[in-house]
């Protein structure tokens, strides 16, 4: 297979199902290395299950998944990760039988460049105070950050993050948005799922629209102004 | 003492306790293998009073056609029927996954009344001897009781084995793999922690347990086809009052219950029998998800 040099994920044709209901409908999308893109797209549009697709969640997936050049869509879920991919699910996922610190270590190393566990409390300060305790006993915000900070630490250098802004105060999501800033400074490549899209615009160097399970736009940041009204087709309700 | 006040014979009070601790030392280390596997799988183990059999009947051959005495049966035997059960959980149930848990219970009662009508047929329905070793013969006199040397090691055994199990599960790696296998399967497999082979090695241990607590079992109880079917009854209900998939709740269960059986036996005999189902419904009643379980 040709890979253009930098390309870390390339879909094509990528369909899913649950069980017998056809939810994504052929969906072509490259990202490229450092590059930070969002999917924006109406509630149910598939965005979710796109991530769900790559990270290997999706039993019944047909098409193409390369990451980093690698065919995955027959590999068995739990080795994609290995090929540094860290994914922040949309329910955030903190285990309840495990405290912060565990659920912080929980992730096997998929990579060599994570970051370290000083280095993440250093970005995260809340959950150095709160490293006892019971994961699921952390407020939504410090939960969302726990979610984040535990694929920082595998050393994953594509981050999966759908809808981290999800129900937070203003305050934190700012406080993300400075994260994310930072991560990509540090050459993370990102995949944000965004309902926010004040959020999305700030950051995101491209952003791939998902409508009913299609891929029905591709935006790159400095066309955002001039094709507003394909925002407003597909993403107002 | 409160015995003597009582009108019972101290003799009589503390040799029912310690046969009602010997119970609960079973009871616990069979329901902590119950607990690991219903954890992981979700699966009632209704062969577990089977592969307990299996390692009784290990530790038998193992002695009777190698040579091999009761201190290599301890490591051995466990090893063996933790083996059995990688392939039962490799070949069988893993073909569940995904299907109702009835399945599963079927499927496991189903192996169990296979693995021990194989046994009678080949073995009898009577036991066969297992000798007590040579080191833990006779025992000590502490006054008031007569402690036999091999029943004391069973119970220190199976604390060893609680506290070792408590260990692995919350203070290791593995223990988190468990514990957050437990809870979100298909999100720890996303993170590339091979769940399925975790999942085989859980049953395996939960098992491996039921194979020991089978070696402990040989010379107290002979070593009879049949030895895990009557016991395994109780220990759903040592199960259902601890929590399901509770780990410290099946080890701490097990232990008291065993003694209140044995408390029973003391003052109301006839009572013996029931009193752990009678508890059972209580608690059914009263605290459905168990006593140590997590209520959703
Ligand atoms: N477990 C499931 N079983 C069956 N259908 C599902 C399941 N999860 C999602 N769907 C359906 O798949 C479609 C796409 O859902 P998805 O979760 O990917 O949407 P989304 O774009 O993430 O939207 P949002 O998160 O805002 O709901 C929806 O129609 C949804 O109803
Ligand atoms: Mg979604």
């Amino acid at each position: 297979m040709s890979r253009v040099s930098n390309e870390v994920i390339r879909l094509t044709d990528l369909h899913a199902f649950y069980g017998e209901s056809h939810v994504l409908h052929g969906i072509d999308l490259d990202v490229h290395e450092g590059e930070l893109v969002t999917l924006l797209g109406r509630n149910g549009a598939g965005r979710t299950t796109t991530l769900r697709a790559i990270v290997g969640l999706i039993g019944h997936r047909t098409g193409s998944i390369m990451i980093k050049g690698e065919e995955t869509i027959k590999s068995p879920p739990h080795t994609i990760a290995h090929l540094g991919l860290g994914y922040c699910p949309e329910e955030r996922g903190i285990f309840a039988s495990l405290n912060v610190e565990e659920n912080l270590m929980l992730p096997p190393q998929v990579g060599s460049k994570g970051m370290s566990v000083e280095e993440i409390y250093e970005m995260f300060p809340n959950l150095a105070e709160r490293r006892k305790s019971q994961g699921t006993r952390l407020s939504g915000g410090e939960q969302q950050m726990l979610a984040l900070a535990r694929i920082l630490r595998t050393g994953a250098d594509i981050l999966l993050l759908d809808e981290i802004t999800e129900g937070l105060a203003p305050v934190i999501v700012d406080r993300l948005g400075e994260v994310l800033a930072e991560l990509k400074a540090r050459g993370f490549t990102v995949v944000l799922v965004e309902q926010n899209f004040h959020f999305a615009r700030a950051i995101a160097d491209r952003h791939f629209i998902i409508d009913q399970g299609h891929l029905a736009a591709v935006i790159a940041a400095d066309e955002v102004e001039a094709k507003a009204d394909v925002f407003d087709d597909f993403l107002s309700v | 003492m409160l015995a003597d006040l009582l009108g019972i014979p101290p003799q009589l009070l503390f040799g029912q306790l310690l046969l009602g601790l010997i119970s609960g030392a079973f009871y616990a280390v069979l329901s902590l293998g119950l607990a690991v596997i219903f954890g992981m799988l979700n699966i009632v183990n209704f062969a577990h009073g089977a592969l307990y059999m299996l390692g009784a009947f290990a530790s038998y051959f193992l002695l009777k056609i190698l040579g091999i005495n009761y201190w290599g049966a301890l490591i051995l035997a466990p090893i063996i029927v933790g083996a059995a059960g990688i392939v039962i959980e490799r070949f069988l149930l893993r073909r569940l996954a995904g299907v109702d848990h009835l399945y599963g219970l079927l499927l496991t009662f189903g192996l169990a009344l296979v693995i021990e009508g194989l046994f009678v047929k080949f073995f009898g329905a009577s036991g066969l001897p297992y000798p007590t070793p040579e080191a833990l013969k006779g025992g000590v006199n502490l006054g008031f009781m007569f402690v036999p040397w091999y029943r004391a090691w069973v119970v220190v055994a199976a604390v060893i084995v609680c506290v070792f199990t408590w260990w692995l599960f919350e203070r290791t790696k593995v223990g988190a793999y468990l514990r957050a296998g437990t809870e979100n399967p298909t999100l720890l497999q996303a993170f590339g922690v091979n769940v399925p082979l975790l999942t085989t090695l859980a049953y395996g241990y939960g098992v491996a347990l039921a194979g020991l607590a089978g070696v402990l079992a040989a010379p107290i109880t002979q070593v009879a086809p049949l030895m895990g079917s009557n016991l395994i009854i109780t220990v759903f209900a040592v199960v259902v009052i601890g929590g399901m998939g509770s780990i410290m709740g099946a080890a701490v269960t097990g232990l008291a219950m065993g003694m209140i059986e044995g408390l029973t036996k003391v003052f109301w005999p006839e009572a013996s029998a029931t009193v752990i189902f009678v508890i059972m419904a209580i608690v059914l009643v009263i605290r459905p998800a168990g006593l140590f379980g997590r209520t959703a």
